[in-house]
């Protein structure tokens, strides 16, 4: 588990460094370094962003505007929020309760514990969708019985659901153990021995003090669930209409040459990863203590 | 610490706790024994032929070879970016900060389609890469572009906060005892880095080890040459061959625990270091 950056002290930091005799580059080394560090930003994350609205635009407005209204496109956009509508809510309520368990109670085997909720993160999207191809799939442990009661979840959307619970499922709980172990037991010890009832203490002091934790997790759950592709496209099947999420149909118009409108469905993810970063950075700036974790990969 | 006396004064410890590892072994350890309970099913002659086949073993080559460069690619431009970020004074510094994050949020699969149309033959940058002779797009080169993309926030958000609790005594007093910039730059500041950035080149490496997204747009994803050991995986389940498939994702997946140990390993001494220096 990694890194912490309180992003609150970096932009006015920076001039401290530059007054002081000691810790200043000269003119030409600041010059030289934030050439090669912006131009490295710029090419390698600026330009491919920029290139999605572009060609995104590129047919003009009417194209842009046909693309995502085409059935198809309707239907995977609808597809991406209903998986997000359950994946989200079901990683957010694990998350706190997980972080509960961990922070406020002693017991043996945490460490393995905290590992095994990481794990997601370090396991390649491909293989998320493959392991409940192996649960779920027609060769898989419960193929035979699912299709003898006519239940499909591979190529199907429960599939799409699991393998988008699956690779966002550390997103909420590692932002939420870190935070609260530091914040300790004593305030929840507290408003009980003043007599409060367990659900009053949960909303009344627990929240309070996580709520822009969660926020941030939620946010970057909900990103990740709208745009996994890999492990989604192992189990949807690609059956237009039914089970394409947004990124895989993004990938189905640009495999057809379609460029144009693949954009202007990768436009609107592109927004998206906008829209939360936005979100990101203002939880940072309320809260400056939140921790800013790395997900590991 | 908790003391013994406070042992289980809050409640929900059963619930919250029982859901938690209901929810875990549903979803995350069931499925995942399955990788290692099918590939036991296979014989070692089989899991050898599946795993040890030369376009596979081609694909682990260029899978660790491409990211292993991609993070060192990472490794010095993450430390110049954090250095610019933490150190200077820059005009959108703040669009810049926020932004760094860009691969964490946007969809692997919009990344990979705008690096293909950016390096791609007439593309924004291929159309002068390509008269120079340098070919991004459907080759290995763009599998290792890709692979720059998503890694680069690891090595800044390691690198960051550390560069930010750095003590500026320590670079005061090795000036004040007459060491010149550049001296005190390599042997005192960047000494202490060292953890930081070996974390977030590992970080970096992990993740593109296992990415997929980003890199079958632009790879080309010829056999041999620039196929890529997660596409092998999915190439083998669209042909049926579930066990072939398991076996190479069981290479990968110990691949990734091997490394989430080093990872963890790291960090605790990155924690470590910082512990000792506040």
């Amino acid at each position: 588990m990694a890194a912490i950056a309180t992003t609150g002290a970096l932009h006015s930091g920076a001039a401290r460094f530059e007054a002081n005799t000691a810790t200043r580059d000269p003119q030409w080394v600041k010059g030289v370094v934030l050439a090669l560090s912006l131009g490295f930003f710029a090419t390698f994350l600026l330009l491919p962003l920029v290139a999605v609205f572009v060609e995104a635009f590129r047919r003009g407005w009417a194209v842009y505007i046909a693309a995502l209204v085409e059935p198809d496109a309707v239907s995977a956009i609808r597809l991406t929020l209903l998986t997000a509508a359950i994946a989200v809510p079901l990683n957010l309520v694990f998350g706190i309760a997980a972080a509960w368990a961990i922070t406020k109670f002693d017991f043996r085997g945490k460490q393995l514990l905290i590992t095994f909720i990481d794990l997601p993160f370090s396991v390649s999207p491909v293989i998320a969708g493959l392991i409940y191809m192996l649960v779920f799939g027609a060769q898989g442990w419960l193929g035979p019985w699912l299709s003898e009661h006519d239940i499909k979840v591979i190529f199907a959307v429960p599939g799409i659901v699991l393998a988008t619970i699956f690779v966002t499922f550390p997103f909420v709980a590692r932002e939420l153990i870190p935070l609260m172990q530091t914040q300790g037991r004593d305030e929840e010890e507290a408003a009980l021995v003043l007599g409060a009832s367990g659900w009053q203490m949960f909303r009344k002091v627990t929240l309070p003090n996580i709520k822009w934790a969660v926020l941030y997790g939620v946010i970057l759950c909900n990103a990740r669930a709208m745009g996994e592709f890999g492990a989604v496209s192992v189990v949807s099947g690609h059956i237009r209409g039914q089970t394409n999420t947004m990124p895989l149909h993004v990938e189905i118009l640009y495999n057809e040459y379609q460029f144009a409108a693949a954009f202007a469905v990768a436009s609107l993810l592109a927004l998206l990863a906008l829209v939360t970063l936005v979100i990101k950075a203002y939880v940072e700036w309320k809260a400056p203590a939140l921790h800013n974790q790395i997900e590991a990969p | 610490m908790a003391v013994a006396s406070t042992r289980k004064v809050l409640p929900g410890f059963g619930l919250s706790l029982g859901f938690t590892l209901a929810y875990l072994s549903l979803v995350v350890l069931v499925p995942l024994s399955a990788v290692f309970l099918k590939t036991a099913s296979l014989t070692l002659d089989a899991f050898w032929q599946a795993v040890a086949a030369p376009r596979v073993v081609a694909s682990y080559k260029l899978t660790f070879g491409a990211s292993l460069l991609a993070a060192a690619i990472n490794t010095v431009f993450g430390l110049m970016l954090a250095w610019s970020l933490v150190r200077y004074t820059f005009p959108g510094k703040r669009i810049v900060d926020a932004l760094v994050d860009l691969p964490f949020a946007l969809p692997t699969a919009v990344a990979g389609i705008a690096l293909t149309a950016l390096y791609a033959k007439n593309g924004w940058l291929g159309q002068y890469l390509e008269p120079l002779g340098i070919k991004v797009a459907f080759t290995p080169l763009g599998v290792l572009v890709a692979l720059v993309f998503i890694g680069l926030p690891f090595v800044v958000r390691t690198v960051q906060p550390v560069l930010e609790d750095l003590d500026t005594e320590i670079e005061e007093a090795a000036a004040s005892l007459g060491a010149g910039r550049w001296q005190t730059v390599m042997r005192v500041v960047l000494p202490t880095l060292v953890p930081a950035l070996l974390t977030g080149f590992a970080l970096a490496f992990a993740r593109a080890v296992g990415e997929y997204g980003s890199v079958i747009f632009i790879a080309g994803n010829l056999p041999m040459v620039s196929e890529i050991t997660p596409l092998i995986i999915i190439t083998k389940l669209e042909q049926y061959d579930y066990a072939g498939a398991t076996a190479v994702a069981s290479v990968m997946l110990v691949a990734s625990f091997v490394l989430l140990l080093i990872i963890n390993g790291l960090q605790s001494w990155t924690d470590r270091r910082a512990a000792r220096a506040s």
